[in-house]
């Protein structure tokens, strides 16, 4: 949706006419920004990363009454203090880049809490407009606000909105543009500093008043100081020279409790701002989410609830997304076969690249679609009701012995079904370390595919036992993958450990155009991102196990590559062409039965006559813990962005894999010979 | 005084002081958790995280991360 379109002449403004105003969307964690963003923006967005960032950078451009407004999509921030990586950016975004306005956006359910920002927005120079959003939700839990009350206490803007429901975006845009006009007065009243540290405050300023570094505030940099901010300390001590330094390194120590006193300070401000605007409910009078929480975050009551919603979301993939990607793997099979034909008569290798190679690459990525769509529609339900806090919240005690959040159960669980949409849905946590021990484990979930494959193994190579083989397999990954969880927590996250704290938003309506959008572009990052690699190795896979011998697995250099690790398969008493059905794995889990099969016909009758017991015990552990799919890998790479951790994820469960199978077989074949 | 995972639920309590780092302190005093303000335990089941209300929010703290918020309790 575009703002308004019609073609109302620009009224004079105070800038260059015809400029396009810049204006930073800024907010707390789930009060609602991306909606207001993507109601002003539409389809009219873009979205990359902030650089050298996995935090997602939206901007988009609106028009009102003709005039032009760039906006950008703030991370969502508790403080401009940076505790975390969302915070780091909004503020650099908003000292360094310095937007015309900033629009503070808060939730008018918890006035309190949420104003927090703004404490902070309104000490930066930049005008701030206040939008009270929410005012349904604020109305459902029984708040009462006047804005009009609050905007005189405050001095500056101040817009009640309900975005879900097209309420107040046009008066906050014509209040934006008012003010940027110079229409309306302001007059910010801004948050002291108690008495107490008054004096250490000036004291600062005066320190460091010609070695700030040139876009920071010299007042706005003494308070961070005083609030602990290692990033500002950094800075600072590389600016300043070191007698001077030593003197304000004495003074923030004698006032390290300065954190806390200036926290409260803006807390009492935020009490005296909305005194007269906020009327709270009745005592004993209990809102939407208390209610719906007493089970929701019941240990019991919760637990069946998740294991509800949980069972919903299988059912979806299995009953949906299965039989779609059947069917679309059906035509694309089709669209082989016929452009095979009609290449053949030009040239047969050509015929065979594109049939076998190119679309059955392309195939790949296209058959992930469905399952990504469902996944990503269920994650965007869920967060944006407010009810994965709970999920989490109740999942917690388990994950935290492994060194897990609570938030990297759902998409841990979901990589049953693909581990593919798991390491995408590692997005939800917020500390970078969480996301990436998530993304770590996450191939060592059994896929869907994986256990296609091993089904099938183990009832041929242990017709008898084949059930408890399985189980045995399934439990065997599990263990590893807690195993590999403990071993990090107690070795790399040693100082974060797995800290959780974590806000439980009051619940709302989903609204379906917030959760489209998020479908929107989470598949379109995954198809330019994952798809152009997951397509290239695809055609690389192919070409290596076709050349030179057009076509005959045995002479192509794939076996060439297999003949030459002959000896790491006798350490695991498997012939190499039984590596090359592993290796053809990478593409598709399932392409390791079918080269089987080219290789060895009815493998039910030729691979128990071929492999000893503890070789095909190996070998099934092996296939488990086996380097994930192609897709997956590239989706590792696609959300750590970083080759080195990609790296170390395949180097991990290629260690793992082979080291298992070699320890099985080799105690396997000393205990029964 | 007590830390905040002796309350059990329902009970009520003012914060006296915040332990621990730096980064710990920053992150909890953004969320309101500050000296004076009043805390309600609404979740604490004596393991696993608890949930407390703070400034009308819910929030979900680690049991580690609760233990380090001392509170004085309200009389009952």
């Amino acid at each position: 949706m575009h703002c308004q379109t019609e073609t109302i002449p620009a009224p004079p403004i105070s800038r260059a006419p015809g400029a396009t105003l810049v204006v930073a969307l800024a907010g707390q964690p789930n009060v609602g920004k991306s909606t207001i963003f993507n109601r002003l923006t539409g389809l009219d967005q873009h979205v990359g990363n902030w650089p050298g960032k996995t935090v997602a950078q939206k901007t988009g451009r609106c028009t009102y009454q003709g005039r032009k407004l760039s906006l950008v999509d703030l991370p969502g921030a508790y403080s401009l203090t940076a505790n975390s990586e969302e915070e780091r950016i909004a503020r650099d975004y908003i000292i360094h880049e310095r937007p015309d306005m900033v629009i503070a956006v808060v939730d008018a359910a918890i006035p309190e809490r949420s104003l927090y920002l703004l404490a902070e927005l309104i000490q930066l120079p930049a005008p701030v407009v206040l939008v009270l959003n929410m005012m349904d939700v604020a109305e459902q839990e029984g708040l009462q606000i006047e804005p009009h009350v609050l905007e005189a206490a405050l001095g500056i803007p101040v817009v009640p909105m309900c975005a879900t429901r097209q309420r107040g975006l046009e008066e906050m845009l014509d209040t934006v543009f008012r003010l940027w006009d110079g229409a309306f007065p302001y007059n910010p009243r801004r948050p002291t500093i108690l008495p107490a540290h008054q004096e250490v405050l000036e004291q600062v300023i005066t320190l460091i008043a010609d070695h700030t570094p040139a876009p920071y505030p010299v007042d706005w940099v003494a308070l961070k100081l005083l609030e602990g901010d290692e990033e500002i300390h950094a800075m600072m001590q590389a600016a300043l020279p070191a007698d001077r330094w030593h003197t304000i390194g004495g003074l923030l120590h004698a006032h390290e409790d300065a954190v806390l006193d200036i926290a409260g300070a803006r807390y009492a401000w935020i009490a005296r701002m909305i005194r007269a605007a906020v009327v709270r409910p009745k005592i004993g009078q209990v809102g939407l989410t208390a209610r719906l929480d007493t089970v929701l975050t019941h240990p019991v009551g919760g637990l069946l609830a998740l294991i509800g919603v949980l069972g919903v979301v299988f059912w979806l993939t299995y009953s949906v997304g299965s039989p779609l990607q059947g069917w679309l793997d059906m035509l694309l099979t089709q669209l082989a076969q016929n452009v095979h034909g009609a290449l053949f008569s030009v040239s047969p290798w050509l015929a065979d690249l594109v049939a076998d190679g190119l679309i059955q690459g392309v195939g790949m990525v296209l058959t992930f679609l469905p399952i990504l769509i469902i996944f990503f529609a269920v994650l965007g339900f869920l967060e944006d009701t407010g009810y994965l806090a709970r999920a989490a919240y109740v999942t917690d005690r388990f994950m935290h012995a492994l060194g897990l959040h609570g938030k990297s159960f759902i998409p841990l669980l979901l990589g049953f079904g693909c581990n593919v949409p798991a390491i995408l849905g590692a997005r939800i946590l917020d500390s970078p370390r969480a996301r990436r021990l998530t993304i770590l484990l996450a191939p060592l979930v059994p896929c869907t595919a994986r256990m296609a494959v091993v089904t099938v193994l183990t009832a041929a190579l242990f017709p008898r036992t084949a059930a408890w083989v399985a189980w045995g397999l399934v439990t065997l990954n599990l263990a590893t993958l807690a195993l590999i969880g403990l071993i990090f927590k107690r070795a790399v996250l040693k100082d974060e450990q797995s800290v959780f704290i974590m806000e439980l938003p009051l619940y709302h309506m989903p609204n379906p155009r917030t959760i489209g959008l998020y479908v929107w572009h989470n598949i379109l990052s995954f198809l330019q991102k994952a798809g152009v690699v997951i397509l290239i190795a695809s055609v690389v896979i192919w070409m290596l196990s076709y050349f030179p011998a057009q076509g005959d697995v045995m002479q192509s250099y794939l076996a060439h590559i297999g003949r030459a690790l002959e000896p790491l398969g006798r350490l695991m008493g498997l012939p190499w062409p039984m590596l090359i059905a592993l290796f053809t794995g990478f593409v598709a889990k399932e392409n390791t039965i079918a080269t089987l099969g080219v290789l060895y016909g009815d493998i039910g009758n030729t691979l128990p006559a071929l492999l000893s017991g503890p070789a095909a015990l190996g070998f099934l552990i092996v296939q488990m813990l086996f380097i994930p799919c192609v897709a997956t890998v590239a989706a590792v790479q696609q959300e750590t962005r970083s080759w080195r951790w990609t790296l170390l994820s395949l180097g991990l469960m290629l260690v793992l894999s082979l080291g298992a199978g070699i320890a099985v077989y080799q105690v396997g074949t000393w205990l029964f010979s | 005084m007590v830390a905040l995972t002796t309350l059990s639920a329902g009970q009520t309590g003012l914060i006296h002081s915040l332990q621990g780092g730096h980064r710990l302190i920053s992150r909890l005093a953004s969320l309101g958790f500050t000296p004076g303000a009043p805390v309600v335990v609404t979740r604490n089941y004596g393991h696993g995280p608890i949930i407390v209300a703070v400034r009308g929010t819910q929030v979900a703290l680690g049991r580690g991360e609760a233990t380090h918020i001392l509170v004085y309790p309200a009389e009952a």
